[in-house]
């Protein structure tokens, strides 16, 4: 800069610099201006070294305050872990089925716990809206397989169906009747079957004996089911696999065996219970009453 | 234009505002008295809102995303009032720039608020502007040292109390306060206290008109608000040129009223000679005008060498003419405009304010499953519904469907369709709606539904439509 030239108009100094004949008028920025700059630019250098910010060939430099974006997160977490201990222990002791009227706070607890660990480990199979999918239960329906109560759901989900690996899992087989029945049989006995939710008597006509002799065992004289031995009711709008005749016909022909692994040995107890409640609340969970007389599912053999 | 050094940076001069009284002067300190007030105590009014509720009445609950303002409360959803206020805010600010000028920069602005404070305070410790000048240039004795730890000690009490206020808008005043003071309120009040009391000491005391013409956008907005009608703090110059001393009454004649004395370049709180002209530097605190009426009353000439008017008028008064009258100025289309504006978007919000229901109803349908058959052959969907009731007492509100569409209604895990709110939140529920089996809405691919909450008691209601989505059979 060159200083002393003066605008002729404005009486103001110049820069000295000059483009096409126009010059550059000086208006200082006040000195403390440049300060803050230098303070900015020194507090940015100061901040680099103290956080993690320049890039290296494997990662970057952590920053001599050692924070890190993961660690505050764990550590988050960490803290939430520690503030829901006490809802988790309540939760190991708590009544199941009357914890939304005991406590409503602990059960909305249960119930959004239990739809994380939902999604996580249910979804696969279940789907992420509960809705189920073919050979997979609707557990949003009033339909249960096995007993729709809270307890009756927890042990389902803690010692699963079919599964081989625990003693105390549900256990039924249904036969594939293919061996037995001729061809001509079972498709009357699907046309029959596919009948009974429209009111059809189970045991009317030469169909109706051929259901009486083969499936009445399990699924009951009057076709509607027995949830001991898990097996559906026949009479009910609700299909597992679907009602289409070659379905009806595969599935009595080969039987079905549906396997839910169990998840006892892979959850703990209280999130086995927060799932039991998140499941029972869905729409289809059944009031506790009901057990009195009909006897929990237990390991039963097929008829 | 004085000789400059022709560095690009340039060291900050310091301004010692000589003390001056008048008619501005007396609007200043009371509207300074006002605000100030208006700042420091509106924390402490107390305003009844029942035994659920805040009684706070100016609060701003950010933990609970409530804004409380005397009777209206406001939620976070509800934030359009407070963008719809801002807008006013901005448009009251043209309007009143349009039509005075600057005045906001002059009498109201925080920054120009306690920089005048703090000025006080500096004339209270070191004197007027003499004594300042004095001082400044005094070397570092033991006096110095003395009245300088003194004002600083006065400004950083004021900026403690300037912080200390602000943290009580956000939470209970009373509550915080004794918390603070046994240093058990949370870290985040006193960091606050901490950044804003350092902010109002460094601003008022030491960076003062710096802030109004290096760090404020609002000076460089004026310009386009500003026009030659606009009344502003302005010299008469064809009364006061060419300005000399009137030493003896001869030497007087052939000069104008200006004797240059300064005294308008002395008060000025942002070191500017206003017979320069209009500059970007004048907040218009009209202090000149004040100091030029006190010298032109004792040489004996009229007042208002220095005083609003419209530059517009001008050339007229240079010719001798009288200036239009104020009104004329301010009321001109532009400004009509704005205050129509203004007022036309201050009438909505109240409107919509006292039209706003106290109960208020949301419904988002589960769409995952769409809907699900039951045992029975009945088609039931879910819907998430969220009811807020906004009044300070918990209230039972029965759901139902609009009329006659034979569908079912029930509430997840309750024995009837109610659902109970507590007072001043929104409470969430799953409800499931039920079309019988073979029905019209069951068969349907989408039908119409409404739904309606109404408050046991006083009969509140509220509804919303949304759509039943039945199995699309053929």
């Amino acid at each position: 800069m060159s200083g002393g030239e003066r605008d002729e108009i404005t009486g103001t100094e110049t820069t000295g610099h000059e483009w096409d004949g126009i010059r550059e008028l000086n208006n200082p920025l006040p000195r403390w201006w440049l300060w803050t700059f230098y303070a900015t630019v020194v507090w940015g250098i100061g901040y680099t070294i103290a956080f993690p910010a320049w890039p290296l060939v494997s990662g970057a430099t952590a920053g001599v305050l050692g924070w890190s974006t993961r660690a505050a997160v764990a550590e988050e977490i960490r803290a939430v872990e520690t503030a829901q201990t006490g809802q988790w222990a309540a939760l190991l002791d708590a009544d199941l089925a009357a914890l939304r009227e005991d406590d409503p706070d602990l059960h909305r607890f249960a119930v959004q716990a239990g739809a994380a660990l939902f999604r996580t480990n249910c979804s696969q199979c279940h789907g992420a809206g509960a809705a189920g999918a073919v050979g997979y239960p609707n557990l949003l329906d009033d339909d249960w397989l096995w007993g729709g109560e809270i307890e009756e759901i927890a042990h389902t989900i803690r010692h699963g169906i079919r599964n081989e690996e625990d003693p105390e899992t549900r256990f039924s087989q249904m036969p594939g009747f293919g061996d037995f029945l001729g061809r001509d049989e079972i498709r009357s006995l699907v046309a029959h079957v596919r009948a009974l939710p429209e009111g059809a008597d189970p045991e009317a006509g030469p169909a109706g004996a051929l259901f009486a002799d083969n499936c009445a065992s399990c699924h009951g004289a009057d076709a509607r089911g027995d949830r001991s031995i898990g097996a559906p009711d026949l009479t009910d709008a609700i299909w597992l696999y679907g009602d289409a005749p070659e379905t009806l016909t595969r599935v009595i022909a080969e039987g079905p065996y549906g396997v839910m692994p169990g998840w006892g040995g892979r959850l703990d107890e209280a999130e086995l219970r927060a799932l039991a409640s998140y499941v029972h609340q869905l729409g289809g969970g059944e009031a506790e009453e009901r057990r009195i007389g009909a006897a929990p599912g237990s390991a039963a053999e097929p008829g | 234009m004085t000789a400059r050094s022709s560095s690009l940076y340039a060291a900050r001069v310091p301004i010692f505002p000589r003390r001056v009284s008048g008619f501005y002067r007396r609007l200043k300190w009371q509207i300074m008295a006002v605000t100030l007030g208006i700042y420091y105590l509106t924390p402490w009014l107390r305003w009844d809102r029942g035994p659920e509720l805040p009684d706070q009445a100016v609060l701003v609950d950010l933990a609970h995303r409530r804004f409380y303002f005397f009777m209206i409360e406001i939620w976070s959803h509800e934030f359009y009032f407070v963008a719809g206020l801002l807008v006013m805010a901005g448009i009251g600010l043209f309007l009143f720039t349009a039509a005075l000028g600057r005045v906001w920069c002059g009498y109201a602005c925080p920054q120009t608020v306690w920089t005048d404070l703090f000025i006080l305070v500096e004339r209270w410790i070191d004197g007027d502007r003499n004594a300042r000048l004095r001082l400044h240039a005094a070397p570092w004795s033991v006096r110095k040292w003395r009245l300088r730890l003194t004002k600083w000690t006065a400004w950083a009490l004021i900026g403690l109390m300037t912080g200390g206020a602000w943290v009580f808008y956000f939470t209970d005043a009373p509550t915080l306060a004794r918390d603070l003071a046994n240093f058990s309120a949370p870290p985040v009040a006193y960091a606050t206290i901490l950044v804003l009391t350092a902010t109002t000491f460094v601003f008022g005391g030491f960076m003062r008109e710096q802030v109004c013409i290096y760090m404020c956008p609002w000076p460089r907005i004026q310009g386009a608000m500003m026009d030659e009608d606009t009344l502003t703090v302005a010299y008469r110059d064809w009364r006061g040129e060419p300005r000399g001393k009137h030493r003896k009454a001869v030497a007087a004649e052939g000069l104008g009223d200006c004797i240059d004395c300064s005294a308008c370049v002395n008060v000025c709180p942002m070191g500017i000679d206003i017979r320069d002209g209009q500059q970007m530097a004048c907040i218009t605190c009209a202090l000149c005008i004040d100091a030029c009426d006190e010298v032109m009353a004792r040489t004996g000439r009229d007042r208002g060498l220095i005083d609003y008017l419209a530059l517009s008028d001008a050339p007229r008064e240079a010719a001798g003419a009288a200036p239009r009258p104020a009104r004329q100025h301010v009321f001109r289309p532009r400004n009509i405009l704005y205050a129509a504006l203004w007022a036309g978007i201050g009438v909505a919000l109240v409107a919509m304010l006292f039209m706003r229901a106290d109960v208020e109803l949301t419904v988002a349908p589960e769409r995952n499953p769409r809907f699900v058959t039951l045992s029975d052959g009945s088609i039931r969907n879910a819907y998430d519904l969220r009811l807020r009731n906004k009044t300070g007492t918990p209230r039972d509100f029965a759901l139902s469907l609009g009329g006659g569409t034979g569908l079912a209604l029930s509430v997840e895990g309750a024995a009837r369709p109610v659902v109970t709110v507590p007072a001043d939140t929104q409470a969430l529920a799953r409800i499931y709606v039920t079309a019988p089996p073979a029905s019209a809405q069951a068969g349907q691919h989408r039908s119409t539904l409404r739904i309606w909450a109404e408050a046991a008691g006083d009969g509140a209601r509220a509804s919303v439509d949304t759509t039943f989505n039945g199995q699309d059979k053929p």
